[in-house]
């Protein structure tokens, strides 16, 4: 293959992807200008890998690569964000910070759906940007680019099992977060 | 099934992960568990929230131009190596290791082929995509889409809205395939686009097939030929094309 037609074939194959890969950077640099750098440098890293795709999905590939160059870029630049202080893989992520004398109620229509849908996007986006990295991409991936568990595992290279653990985990997270949120705002009649 | 077994499969389950007998033992116990009920109910609104307000970065115009420009400077830098690699191999040096071998050979493998028109309608696709040129005429109003193509077609194409179903309509362009203009509608469907590409005549239909990451399926109705393009999951995109067959002629 010329290098003219290695170069068309990458970019058949990675740039209808490229809003993912950014989405992605995005999300984990938190920052315009360094998602735009990951990204530059991940597709780079992508066409030296060329030869080594072996089909499959030409996304899951990319992002792969996308979210190797975000950890690399960020242990580099903010390893503090990717060092966990505290267990990855157990517990409740918000547990500290949970209101104990909120109770769910038991029966009859459920107020706190319909507070749930009273969208504050700033508020939302927030509080998923503050999740730690392991936790963004799962949340991220699952439900903006709509990937499959098994996908995740493969992009994140972590088992399936813990795919659904981390996802788990950060959405209750959200869930009580924005419920708390929601349900005092109403309160003080905000 | 106990509710704490139930509480571990809820996101799964509401991730359509599961396998089916799993999935029935849930429903079983949610029919009957209004704890479990509630549990589920607010996850599941919980993700239908992130899934409309969490923001969807789109990449900068400016960066695929830089990506394309970077790529071209390192096909040019990586060409001399290349070349001397591929001359070393091929003066039939005995100790090419098994590494370099495979290299070489993975370099000789030919892409996936496929018939001509199938191959120019992922092109088609794929361009749309990468010259940010979707569409000529951005509109999800069907009555806006549809007059804009009689006057530069010798026919005028089925356009339906989908957006009750899920699938808005984005807008349409001129393509040209097969040697001929033809009809281009775009939808969208959770941030994928589709190619919705519209020419007259009948052919033979050919089933969902996927192809460089993408499906495609074609079909003919009412004396027009309909070919679906997308990056979707093939149900989605079979979805797709049922719906729009159901609104044809």
């Amino acid at each position: 293959m010329t290098e003219q037609a290695r170069v068309r074939r990458f970019e058949q194959l990675a740039v209808p992807h490229l809003d993912a890969a950014y989405n992605l950077a995005r999300w984990l640099t938190r920052n315009d200008a360094d998602a735009d750098d990951v990204v530059q440098e991940a597709f780079l890293r992508a066409f030296r890998f060329l030869d080594g795709f072996r089909g499959g999905s030409e996304r899951a590939w990319l992002l792969t690569i996308v979210r190797h160059t975000c950890y690399s870029w960020l242990q580099q630049n903010r390893p503090a964000e990717v060092v966990a202080g505290y267990d990855l893989e157990a517990g409740d992520l918000d547990a500290a910070s949970l209101d104990p004398s909120f109770r769910p109620p038991l029966a009859g229509p459920d107020p706190e759906i319909a507070l749930l849908h009273q969208a504050d996007e700033d508020l939302l986006n927030e509080m998923i940007a503050e999740l730690p990295p392991q936790f963004r991409e799962v949340v991220i991936l699952r439900e903006l680019e709509d990937l499959s568990y098994k996908e995740i595992a493969e992009i994140a290279a972590i088992p399936i099992g813990t795919v659904m653990s981390r996802l788990a985990r950060a959405r209750k997270a959200l869930q009580r977060a924005w419920a708390r949120r929601r349900t005092e705002e109403a309160r003080h009649g905000v | 099934m106990g509710c704490d077994a139930v509480a571990a499969e809820v996101h799964p389950y509401l991730d359509d992960q599961l396998e089916p007998d799993r999935v029935g033992r849930i429903q079983e116990h949610l029919r009957g568990c209004a704890a479990c009920t509630q549990l589920y109910e607010r996850q599941r609104a919980m993700n239908s929230v992130i899934r409309q307000h969490a923001h969807y970065y789109t990449a900068p115009k400016h960066l695929a131009r830089s990506i394309r420009s970077n790529l071209r400077t390192l096909a040019e830098a990586e060409r001399p190596r290349r070349r001397n690699a591929w001359g070393w191999f091929a003066s039939g040096a005995a100790f090419a290791s098994a590494a370099t071998l495979a290299v070489s050979l993975s370099l000789l493998q030919p892409g996936p082929r496929g018939g001509g028109l199938e191959q120019e309608l992922i092109a088609a696709h794929v361009r749309s995509l990468m010259a940010n040129h979707l569409t000529d005429v951005a509109s999800s109003d069907q009555h806006t889409v549809k007059p804009w193509f009689s006057g530069k077609l010798d026919m005028s194409p089925p356009v339906t809205d989908l957006t009750a179903e899920g699938y808005p309509l984005v807008g349409g362009r001129l393509d040209y395939l097969d040697q001929r203009a033809v009809v281009a509608l775009v939808y969208r469907h959770n941030q994928h686009p589709i190619n919705l590409f519209v020419w007259p005549g009948d052919a033979a239909a050919t089933p969902l097939l996927a192809r460089q990451g993408y499906n495609l399926v074609r079909w003919s109705q009412g004396g027009m030929t309909f070919a679906a393009v997308s990056d979707l999951n093939p149900a989605d995109l079979q979805d797709f094309q049922k719906l729009i067959a159901r609104s044809a002629p």
